[in-house]
């Protein structure tokens, strides 16, 4: 049972992890947790960055949760499968 | 009467020098707008950031640009890149060490080849930069644009004129000493700086 318990934990934090990439805009960059907002002042027309706190998830983070869902699967392989019990009669 | 035209000759000749005399722009900017961008090349990703901790003061005459003269500082601790991780590293002792230089700056020496059309002079400047205690002379390539009686559009209730400066130029930061020929696979070497700030004049 920890067996597979451990494999879906795995495949949950792969499909968690990649569905927030994707759901902060796919960034192939490194994770930010501030975004630059581009702004122009109106009246000498310069271009400044106003910074919004924001999650944006990047390539670290999914090499981490790649990481860590291929530990959890690792650890999987440490439970003994269940042997199956077969009767002679 | 011939005493009252007089009087307003030597009025009208004050005036007309008062107009003509350099003016102090101070580049304090509450409003958060003035920035410096700098962008260093990277395997990953470029590392993009700015600041906005400007201040300085800049004495220009729109009628002889090329005696312009000043000071423009930027607060080392207000560079900032969208990775906390990354501007906790560029601010630590290993690269800006901004507890110990807590200021960039970059005061004029001279200006050549000043050129104006219009509200717009464009020119070389050469002057001295600072960065992590190690200072440079470089020669920028300048645009200033002068804005007459615009104080009063960005600040309410006040008269006066703007001056917006704007320059990119690249520097490296070897030269700084900002860990010379270490990191290059990570981070470039060469680091692109741009400028671009707007000082007021009150009357």
């Amino acid at each position: 049972m920890p067996r597979k318990a451990f494999r879906i934990l795995a495949l949950v934090l792969l499909v968690v992890a990649v569905g927030v990439w994707l759901a902060t805009g796919a960034n192939r960059g490194w994770s930010k947790t501030s975004v630059p907002i581009k702004k122009t002042d109106e009246v000498t027309g310069i271009t400044y960055d106003q910074y919004e706190k924001r999650f944006v998830a990047g390539v670290d983070f999914l090499g981490a949760a790649l990481l860590g869902a291929g530990v959890l699967m690792a650890a999987s392989f440490l439970f003994r499968k269940k042997p199956i019990q077969t009767s002679n009669q | 009467m011939k005493h009252k035209l007089k009087w307003l000759l030597v009025l009208a000749c004050l005036n007309t020098v008062a107009l003509a005399a350099p003016q102090t722009f101070d580049f304090k900017d509450p409003k958060g707008v003035n920035n410096a961008v700098f962008k260093l090349d990277a395997p990953l990703e470029a590392v993009n950031g700015s600041a906005n901790g400007i201040s300085g003061t800049v004495t220009f005459d729109p009628a002889d640009p090329s005696a312009t003269k000043g000071k423009i500082t930027v607060a080392s601790v207000s560079l900032r890149v969208g990775n906390s991780m990354q501007q906790t590293h560029m601010h630590s002792d290993k690269w800006l060490d901004v507890a110990r230089y807590p200021e960039i700056t970059f005061e004029t020496k001279e200006v050549k080849n000043a050129r104006t059309s219009g509200d717009t002079t464009t020119a070389d400047v050469a002057g001295t930069f600072t960065l992590k205690g190690i200072s440079k002379v470089i020669t920028t390539p300048v645009k200033l644009t002068y804005l007459k009686d615009k104080l009063g559009q960005r600040v309410p209730n006040m008269k006066g004129d703007l001056l917006v400066i704007r320059t990119s130029f690249n520097i490296k930061r070897s030269d700084f000493g900002i860990n010379p020929g270490q990191f290059e696979e990570k981070v470039s070497d060469v680091i692109e700086l741009t400028l671009s700030i707007a000082g007021a004049s009150p009357r």
